[in-house]
C-alpha cells in the first residue's frame, strides 16, 4: 500500500503500481464529468487512492484574447466561460472595468443587474441540482429543474434576446431598458418557487439512497477548504460563513435582506443543503428587488471610447460557483494590458484529489457533481 | 506614493528593506517585496496578519522592464474583511519561491503561471503545464508571443498552404 499522502502526480514513478492497483482513465468524453474533464484514478480494487485531473481541453485563451480587444469588445467573451451563468460573468467584468474607470452604474441599472444575477444563480443551481441528482441515479429532479430553469431563460430571452450567452450588461449600466412586464414575470416565477424547492427536497432530502450516496462523501473541513482556496457553496458547506455579497457588497445587494446558509460537515450532503437554501434566498432577493425598481437612466456617464487611466484593479463577485475575480491592468489605452480571471470552478476542482481519496469509484461522479464545475470556466 | 497605513508599517518594521515599494489603491494595500523573501512574507501574512485565504496568484509580463515579470498574490483575510496584494519582480531566468507549501491552492495557480509565462517556481512539487498540451512551444501570455505564429504554422503543416491571416 503506497503512502496515501503522496500526491498521485508527484509519485516518483507513476508506472510502478502495487500488485492490487490499477490506473483507470475517466473522460474526457464521459457523461458525468460535465464537459471535457479527464480524471486519472489510481485504484486499489474499488477504492481510489490517488487522482489527477487533466484539464485544458476547452482552453480558448480568453486572457490572451482580452489583450487584443477593446474593453467593450471583450465583454461578450466572458459569457463563454461559465456558460450556465453568463449573466454573473458579465456583471463581474462590467463592474471591474467600471471600478477601473471610476464610473458607476446608476441605481436603476444596479437593481436590474441584481435581479437578473439572482435569477441566474437560481438557474445555475437548478442545472447543478438536476445533473448532480442524475449522476447519482435520481432521474426525476432533472425534469423538474429544467422545467423551472426554462422559465428563467425565457425571462432572459425577453430581456435581451439571448438565453445562455446573454451579454446582458454593458460597461456603465445596461444596454436594454427592462421590458414592461419584467417585474411581473419575475414575480410569477418567484412566488411559487419556494414550493418548487420544497418539491425537489421531498424527492431527495430524506431519500435513503440520496442520503447514503452523499452523507460523509467528499468531506472538506473548514481549514482544508481555506487552504485549498475553495469559495462559494463549497466553502460555506464547510462552515465558513462568507459571502462576497455581504462581505463586500456590489450591485445593489446592500439594500436587501438575506441569509447566508452554511453547513457543518462539509460533505456532499451539506453542499446540497446549502445550495437548496441559497435558491430560496435568491428568490427572496428577487422579490424584494422588484418591489422597488428606481426610475432613472440605465447608463452611467462613460464615454463612447473607453480609456481607463493607467492602474490596476481586482474586483470579485459571488458567482453561483464561488468567487469570480477579475484582475485588470490598464496602460491607459483602449485595450486592457492584462486581464486575469480567477475562475471559481478551477480552484474548487483543485480540492477534488483531497476529497476523493479513500472513497469508491462511484463517489467520483458524486464529488465532481458536488463541486459544480463548468469546464468552460475551468479551462477558459 | 508612500503610505502610513498601520499594516504597511508593520510589514516595514518586520522586513525592512525587503519591502521595496508600497502604496494603496482603492483602500487596498499593495506591497512590492523582494523575490527571495516572498515565501517568508507570504507565511507571515497568513499566520500573523491573518490573510489566510489566497484568492489568486498570477503574473504580468512587462517586457521592457529589466525584471520583466510581476508575480502577483491577491490575499484575503476573513477576520479583517480586507484584501492585500503582494508583488515580486523576476527576470525570465530567476526562480521564484513557491508558496505551494503555504496554501495548497497555489499548486495549480503556479502551474498556470508556469504554463502561460514560463516562470519557474522553486520548491513546487510538480511544475508542469496545466492548460496547454505538454508538447506546446512557448508561453502564450508573454507579450512577445505572437498569436498568429501558432496558427500559420498549423495551417502550413496540416493544409500545406500559406495562411491568409
Amino acid at each position: 500500500m503506497p503512502d496515501e499522502r503522496i500526491p498521485f502526480a508527484t509519485h516518483a514513478d507513476q508506472t510502478v503500481l502495487g500488485a492490487d492497483e490499477i490506473i483507470l482513465n475517466m473522460g474526457p468524453q464521459h457523461p458525468s464529468t460535465h464537459g471535457v474533464l479527464r480524471v486519472k484514478l489510481r485504484l486499489d480494487g474499488e477504492k481510489v487512492i490517488g487522482s489527477e485531473c487533466v484539464i485544458g481541453y476547452l482552453h480558448r485563451g480568453v486572457e490572451k484574447i482580452a489583450e487584443h480587444r477593446t474593453y467593450t469588445q471583450f465583454a461578450p467573451y466572458v459569457d463563454r466561460m461559465d456558460y450556465v451563468a453568463a449573466v454573473s460573468n458579465g456583471l463581474g467584468y462590467c463592474e471591474a472595468v467600471e471600478k477601473l474607470l471610476g464610473a458607476e452604474a446608476p441605481p436603476r441599472a444596479r437593481v436590474i443587474r441584481t435581479i437578473l444575477t439572482e435569477m441566474q444563480r437560481i438557474a445555475s443551481h437548478l442545472f447543478w441540482l438536476g445533473t448532480h441528482a442524475l449522476d447519482i441515479g435520481a432521474l426525476t429532479p432533472l425534469f423538474y429543474c429544467l422545467r423551472e430553469r426554462e422559465e428563467i431563460l425565457k425571462i432572459f430571452e425577453k430581456y435581451c434576446g439571448a438565453r445562455l450567452t446573454t451579454h446582458a450588461f454593458r460597461i456603465g449600466g445596461l444596454q436594454y431598458e427592462a421590458y414592461d412586464e419584467l417585474e411581473k414575470d419575475v414575480e410569477r416565477f418567484c412566488t411559487p418557487f419556494d414550493k418548487r424547492v420544497d418539491e425537489y427536497e421531498s424527492l431527495l432530502t430524506e431519500n435513503r439512497i440520496w442520503v447514503g450516496r452523499t452523507k460523509g462523501v467528499g468531506i472538506l473541513t473548514a481549514k482544508e477548504a481555506i487552504d485549498y482556496g475553495a469559495s462559494g457553496p463549497v466553502l460555506r458547506a464547510s462552515g465558513v460563513k462568507w459571502d462576497i455579497r455581504k462581505a463586500m457588497p456590489y450591485a445593489a445587494y446592500d439594500q436587501y435582506k438575506f441569509e447566508i446558509p452554511t453547513g457543518k460537515n462539509g460533505d456532499t450532503y451539506d453542499r446540497y443543503i446549502v445550495r437548496m437554501e441559497e435558491m430560496r434566498q435568491s428568490r427572496l432577493i428577487c422579490l424584494q428587488a422588484i418591489e422597488n425598481i428606481p426610475a432613472g437612466p440605465i447608463m452611467g456617464k462613460v464615454g463612447k471610447v473607453l480609456k481607463p487611466p493607467p492602474g490596476e484593479v481586482y474586483h470579485s463577485i459571488e458567482a453561483p460557483k464561488g468567487e469570480l475575480g477579475y484582475y485588470i491592468i490598464s496602460d491607459g489605452t483602449t485595450q486592457p494590458y492584462r486581464v486575469r480571471i480567477r475562475p471559481p470552478s478551477l480552484i474548487n476542482l483543485e480540492a477534488f484529489d483531497k476529497m476523493i481519496r479513500g472513497h469508491l469509484v462511484a463517489d467520483v461522479v458524486a464529488i465532481i457533481g458536488t463541486l459544480d464545475i463548468v469546464l468552460g470556466e475551468v479551462d477558459r | 506614493m508612500a503610505l502610513d497605513n498601520d499594516l504597511v508599517k508593520r510589514y516595514k518594521e518586520k522586513f525592512g528593506p525587503a519591502i521595496l515599494e508600497s502604496w494603496t489603491d482603492r483602500k487596498q494595500a499593495i506591497l512590492v517585496v523582494a523575490r527571495e523573501l516572498l515565501g517568508e512574507i507570504a507565511l507571515y501574512s497568513r499566520d500573523d496578519e491573518k490573510f489566510d485565504w489566497l484568492s489568486d496568484l498570477t503574473a504580468v509580463d512587462w517586457p521592457k522592464r529589466e525584471k520583466r515579470f510581476d508575480i502577483v498574490l491577491n490575499m484575503y483575510s476573513f477576520e479583517k474583511n480586507e484584501r492585500l496584494r503582494l508583488k515580486a519582480h523576476a527576470t525570465a531566468d530567476e526562480r521564484v519561491p513557491s508558496v505551494q507549501g503555504i496554501w495548497s491552492t497555489a499548486n495549480w495557480m503556479e502551474r498556470e503561471v508556469y504554463d502561460m509565462f514560463g516562470v519557474i517556481f522553486e520548491g513546487h512539487p510538480d511544475l508542469k503545464r496545466i492548460l496547454l498540451p505538454d508538447e506546446w512551444q512557448g508561453h502564450p501570455l508573454r507579450k512577445d508571443y505572437d498569436i498568429l505564429t501558432q496558427d500559420t504554422a498549423w495551417v502550413r503543416e496540416n493544409l500545406g498552404i500559406e495562411s491568409g491571416q
